[in-house]
């Protein structure tokens, strides 16, 4: 039983890491421009399948492959980031960009069906099923390199925030927008290139769970709603505060699923609404969530 | 003066009565099962848009949790007809318990959700409604994966679809009928002015967990129970079906297509698009051509209709009755006092910005 207990913990923290490499790319876009990007499941997914043809037509490496991908992303977040959202203005702009960032999973869930069918895919490469044994634990390498790929991108992106210009602007601008503008900072550019990097982070995200998981277009859906309640777990806007979040959840998910799968997930979502009843800003969030 | 009040409300009193007589003729006129079928979910989106808007349209807390109230009252109907061996028409009886849970449900719900605001407000929802469909299909008395079925009912399929018809309407009917009073009561401006600015709200005397609880539980109670007759049409109700997230990101299209906070916009919403997206559906079966469709649907109303064919509309009017000249200045009473039209949505507390 111990040992069952041990390896569960083990599981949800290597699982909690790909879960933070696709949640830290909501976080980032939240905080930037105050939305929620309904599209973050889809282009998870996206970016599983830009890894799949790749490793399928060029027989790149999944890992090397990010080279291209995770560009290719950050272009498609400036593209939907200034094609849709930045005209949104006023009052309803929270729901309104649900509505279009849900539109645009909607058209890019379409696509993918039109190009690779319904059929489930997983992306492969030796390492893929292949498994380390430490300290009696058998650890699959892929969960070992995605934990280690995670913690890079996150110290990059914080890297990316607290030690570049642009990093600061995005500081300022999460801060107070208003204020940002004011003292020259380019607030609708930085929007743009905010959102290219949170789609961007995505790519490396999607990778992960097409290695670990089989997917398929449909497959956007679920993950938006966990990782929606992670972000707000870990407190909307903060980075350090999705990675715990992540691997609090996923750990707490792999130690109910140890008595019961089927309820697993059910705790997930219950865990978010019992902690938001105690702590209405989640782990690391700032201030109470601002007024209307 | 005088006239120009009086005119557009005789109007509008002649238009609601040749509505009324059109609506309960229609089965009438179109006797073709086809059609009325669509007719009759695109009532039962009438109803519960109403429904929604009469908490999140006024309130501008915009939940995506409505589907809890519809699937749990179906369900509710589903699990007491089997329980209780009730068969034929006395399943009709069942309908009160339908929204009675609703309501019951709304509290805790309401309770936890609404002390936070705006994204993690919906994101709450969003996590309520997944406990639910995860529950409804992990539990043995929700008939797990497969549902509850609904006692046959002896009609033929013309009769059957004309009754639901009418059951539909009258649902649809009283929606709205509550959600106008609502709107003219003092409780509605309360909910108004918790939109516009909640701290502001609280600090001028309104108790807002109060007022955003009682709306939040009188929209659950009336979705609760069209989910109950949703549910006796349908005949079948899957843990998927009962709690369907396209269900409320479409509940919030129509209100925004139509107007969100309006009265007759979420109408005319869930008329254009429940029988729009029924017929895409239906056209590209086996193609995924109407999800990039439907997808490209909601873009361009979100871009160019991004306040609803109401507001925009009375505002087209506004301008055409004067002329290209400047409207009227916007007159600071906190209310248009005696018929609150329903394009001009002002502020209820003062402006803030």
């Amino acid at each position: 039983m111990a040992r069952e207990i041990y390896q569960a913990v083990v599981d949800g923290i290597l699982v909690g890491g790909v879960y933070a490499l696709m949640a830290v790319g909501l976080t980032l876009i939240f905080g930037v421009l105050d939305i929620i990007n309904i599209a973050q499941g889809v282009l998870v997914i996206l970016g599983a399948y830009l890894s799949y043809q790749l490793s399928e037509s060029l027989h790149l490496d999944l890992f090397l492959g990010l080279l291209i991908t995770v560009p290719a992303m950050f272009v498609i977040g400036v593209v939907i980031q200034w094609a849709f959202i930045r005209r949104l203005r006023g009052r309803e702009r929270t729901s309104m960009t649900l509505l279009v960032t849900y539109a645009v999973a909607l058209i890019i869930e379409g696509i993918l069906y039109e190009i690779y069918g319904p059929n489930p895919k997983q992306l492969n490469a030796s390492y893929v099923q292949s498994s380390v044994r430490i300290f009696g634990f058998y650890l699959p390498y892929i969960y070992l390199y995605g934990f280690a790929l995670a913690l890079v991108l996150i110290a990059a992106i914080y890297a990316l925030l607290y030690r570049t210009t642009f990093g600061r602007s995005v500081r300022a601008t999460m801060q107070d927008e208003t204020a940002a503008r004011l003292i020259g900072i380019d607030v609708s550019r930085v929007a743009a290139l905010t959102f290219g990097v949170g789609v961007a982070v995505t790519a490396a995200g999607g990778m992960m769970f097409g290695a670990t998981n089989s997917f398929n277009p449909n497959s956007g859906y679920d993950l938006i709603s966990r990782l929606l309640a992670i972000i707000i777990l870990g407190g909307l806007g903060s980075i350090g505060g999705a990675l715990v979040a992540s691997v609090f959840m996923l750990t707490v998910e792999s130690l109910v699923d140890i008595w019961s799968p089927e309820w697993a997930i059910v705790v997930f979502y219950a865990v978010l609404v019992l902690v938001l009843v105690i702590r209405p800003t989640g782990f690391f969030g700032r201030q109470p969530v601002r007024a209307q | 003066m005088m006239s120009t009040v009086s005119r557009p409300r005789a109007a509008a009193g002649l238009g609601l009565i040749v509505l009324a007589v059109a609506a309960i003729v229609f089965p009438a006129v179109f006797s073709s099962p086809v059609v009325t079928n669509y007719a009759v979910y695109a009532l039962i989106f009438v109803a519960v848009v109403s429904a929604w808007n009469l908490f999140s349209g006024f309130s501008g807390y915009i939940s995506l949790g409505q589907a809890v109230f519809f699937g749990s009252g179906a369900y509710a109907v589903g699990i007491a007809a089997r329980d209780w061996h009730i068969n034929g028409v006395g399943v009709f009886a069942l309908l009160p318990l339908a929204a009675a849970v609703g309501a019951v449900i709304a509290v805790p719900f309401g309770l936890v959700a609404l002390r936070v605001r705006r994204h993690t407000f919906i994101v709450i929802t969003i996590a309520v409604f997944f406990i639910f469909q995860l529950a409804a299909a992990n539990f043995s008395f929700t008939g797990g994966s497969v549902g509850v079925a609904a006692p046959f009912l002896p009609w033929s399929p013309t009769e059957f679809n004309d009754r639901f018809y009418y059951i539909t309407l009258a649902c649809a009917v009283a929606a709205i009928v509550i959600a106008a009073l609502v709107r003219r009561a003092r409780f509605g401006l309360q909910l108004r002015a918790i939109r516009d600015d909640e701290d502001r709200a609280r600090g001028l005397g309104v108790r807002t967990m109060r007022v955003k609880l009682s709306a939040f539980v009188i929209s659950a109670t009336i979705t609760g129970l069209v989910g109950g007759v949703w549910f006796l049409y349908l005949t079948q109700v899957e843990p998927p079906s009962g709690f369907d997230p396209l269900f409320d990101l479409s509940l919030v299209l129509m209100a925004f297509l139509g107007g969100l906070g309006t009265i007759s916009g979420p109408i005319i919403g869930a008329l254009i698009i429940e029988p729009g997206q029924l017929y895409l559906t239906i056209k590209f079966t086996n193609g995924y051509a109407s999800e990039i469709l439907l997808g490209a649907l909601f873009l361009l109303i979100v871009l160019f209709v991004p306040r609803g064919i109401v507001p925009t509309g009375g505002e087209w009017i506004r301008r055409l009755r004067t002329r290209g000249r400047p409207a009227v200045p916007p007159v600071p009473t906190a209310v248009p006092a005696p018929a609150p039209s329903e394009g001009s949505d002002a502020p209820v507390t003062e402006a803030r910005r």
